[in-house]
């Protein structure tokens, strides 16, 4: 049944967690009728609100959980039955959690890990140099992982988890808490390594940038169920999602409500600064602002990008 | 075959010698830790000395006798100790979420919990039962002949396997409890300061679970009074001493039981 090249294949999978309330238990339903593929080289986000079931999707297809109904294969492996074999191809990077030692220099979690998956002393060799060079991990390659900033920490995570060369890479978060820069270098890295090696990417994140410049799909789900599958930019189009552009005037002025195909939300400092949404569809972000320019004097601007939690917020709503 | 054990244990062996390196780095922590390891043997071994110096005989032992329980008792649990004690940490590997790390290496899950960490502290520990150990043997005029030497490597290494499975099997009930680790420290503390007592002066209930249940009695008490040809009591035999073998066995089914049920509920696929 499995297609040979599915590296995920779900059907039916759902998961269900019994919860004491009060004296009572009740059943939540985490995940409910799960059915999903992501073949071989696919990168795909995975976004919905939190609570929605994605950290126990992730968990059931790395064996740590056991579906209550359904079934999953990884890697074409039964998560649960043959854990061992499947984490040999899957690299798993948990955005709360480290695999990591604290009190030893990364180099010595390294080594470690390199023992722990039975890599050959010049695969580890190569593999070690590539990531501390594409990664640049150099300068604290030999500084205790809990003296590391959050940025450091989370490349070293990302190298961790991919020490190995999984065919699958399931990244939960992996940029949460990161600056604009440590999240560009850490993008720019997944993007080749996939390029390189083939890497199916799988991720969670409440970042569109994240979904934009590395997933070529989106499954999005609500309640534990698949709300949307399919790209990013249909999933704006179908809800609307709307860019803002955010406009620093010279001197203050009056609200810009007679911008075309824009729509003002709101100003700042009595009208200094004054933001306006615009569908990417109908207009550009040039076009708006040649059409400010013409009432005011601009001296910055900034476009802010529908976030994921407005878009998935978008999406219940038209649901519900 | 020698290659493949090595290979097979180079992970394990890997980590190990990492918890040792960090622990020897901090090197006046560690020696703090040392220090403290060695005051809580002591103070355990002064709490007997008082006991049996006010009352001189309980349950048949005096106090030399007695003092050659606690040395044997002491000796596996501090070992225990310092192998797999951490195991009943479990509860925080939970809470933490870093036992979920351990589902992403392709090594079995206990085996990675016990080599996760060592307590070298624990050695101060062992010394103190060590130090028991010997003076029982020199104040009992214990003759060393290959019986009793075997007897007492027999108990000794069942000992630490028994004190062990007490670790593992507290660590299986914590996946249930996750805030228990205040219910399965008094277990495994109520365990090792029933294994340095004398089992004879026990109620029926007591021997029971001390002996044939839990049965820390065979880390210390039951090979004594075999080593010492001393008379058996109700329940207990003289020559039981000569099982704890059994013991250690009986005591690793139960944990690996309790750990397999622990896990089961971890994952949610049914108890």
């Amino acid at each position: 049944m499995t297609e040979p090249d599915a590296v995920i294949e779900s059907h039916g999978l759902g998961r269900d967690f019994r919860v004491r309330d009060g004296l009572r238990r009740r059943t939540v339903v985490a995940v409910d009728d799960l059915t999903v593929r992501v073949g071989a080289g696919e990168a795909v986000g995975y976004i919905g609100a939190n609570g929605a079931g994605k950290s126990t999707t992730i968990k059931m297809l790395v064996g740590i959980l056991v579906p209550t109904r359904g079934s999953v294969r990884t890697c074409g492996h039964d998560p649960v039955r043959d854990r061992r074999r499947l984490v040999r191809q899957v690299g798993v990077v948990f955005g709360q959690r480290s695999q990591l030692w604290w009190d030893l220099p990364v180099r010595e979690s390294f080594r470690i890990l390199a023992s722990i998956h039975a890599l050959g002393a010049v695969r580890e060799r190569e593999r070690t140099d590539e990531l501390v060079e594409r990664l640049e991990m150099g300068a604290y390659w030999s500084t205790p992982v809990r003296q590391l900033s959050l940025g450091q920490r989370m490349r070293a995570e990302v190298a961790a988890a991919l020490l190995h060369s999984p065919r699958l890479v399931v990244l939960d978060e992996p940029t949460i808490g990161l600056d604009v820069l440590s999240k560009q270098r850490l993008r720019e890295f997944l993007v080749t390594e996939r390029r390189t090696h083939g890497t199916t990417l799988l991720l969670t994140t409440h970042d569109m940038g994240d979904v934009e410049r590395l997933c070529d799909r989106v499954l999005l789900v609500d309640r534990g169920r698949l709300a949307y599958e399919g790209t990013l930019a249909g999933l704006s189009r179908t809800v609307g999602a709307e860019r803002v552009l955010v406009v620093d005037l010279a001197e203050p002025g009056a609200d810009l409500v007679t911008v075309p195909g824009a729509r003002h939300l709101g100003s700042e400092a009595g009208g200094l600064r004054q933001r306006l949404a615009f569908d990417a569809e109908v207009t550009t972000a040039a076009k708006v602002l040649a059409a400010v320019a013409e009432h005011a004097e601009v001296v910055d601007l900034s476009v802010e990008e529908p976030d994921v939690e407005d878009v998935v917020r978008r999406v219940y709503a038209s649901r519900r | 075959m020698r290659g493949t054990l090595a290979a097979r244990t180079a992970p394990y062996r890997a980590v190990l010698a990492s918890r040792v390196r960090a622990q020897r780095s901090y090197r006046a922590s560690f020696r703090m830790d040392l220090l403290g390891s060695l005051l809580v043997g002591l103070v355990e071994l002064a709490e007997v000395w008082v006991l049996f110096h006010g009352v001189g005989r309980i349950g048949g032992l005096d106090l030399g006798q007695v003092l050659l329980v606690f040395g044997l008792a002491d000796v596996a649990y501090s070992v225990a100790d310092l192998l797999v004690g951490h195991c009943d940490g479990l509860a925080g590997f939970v809470r933490r979420g870093t036992f979920d790390v351990f589902y992403l290496r392709p090594q079995p899950l206990l085996l990675q919990l016990v080599t996760s960490d060592i307590s070298l502290r624990r050695l101060a520990r062992a010394a103190v039962g060590i130090a028991a150990l010997v003076t029982g043997l020199v104040v009992n005029d214990v003759a060393l002949t290959p019986v009793a030497v075997g007897l007492l490597a027999l108990a000794l290494v069942s000992g630490v396997a028994v004190s062990s499975a007490m670790f593992v099997l507290a660590a299986g009930v914590q996946f249930f409890v996750v805030d228990g680790a205040e219910l399965t420290n008094a277990f495994v503390y109520g365990g090792r300061y029933a294994s340095t007592q004398p089992a004879s002066v026990w109620s029926r209930p007591v021997k029971a679970a001390f002996v044939f249940l839990f049965p820390v009695a065979f880390t210390g008490y039951l090979p004594v009074v075999t080593l010492l040809g001393l008379p058996g009591t109700d329940w207990l035999p003289a020559w039981l001493g000569w099982c704890a073998p059994l013991a250690a066995v009986w005591a690793w089914g139960l944990a690996l039981l309790s750990w397999r049920v622990g896990v089961r509920h971890y994952q949610g696929g049914g108890g």
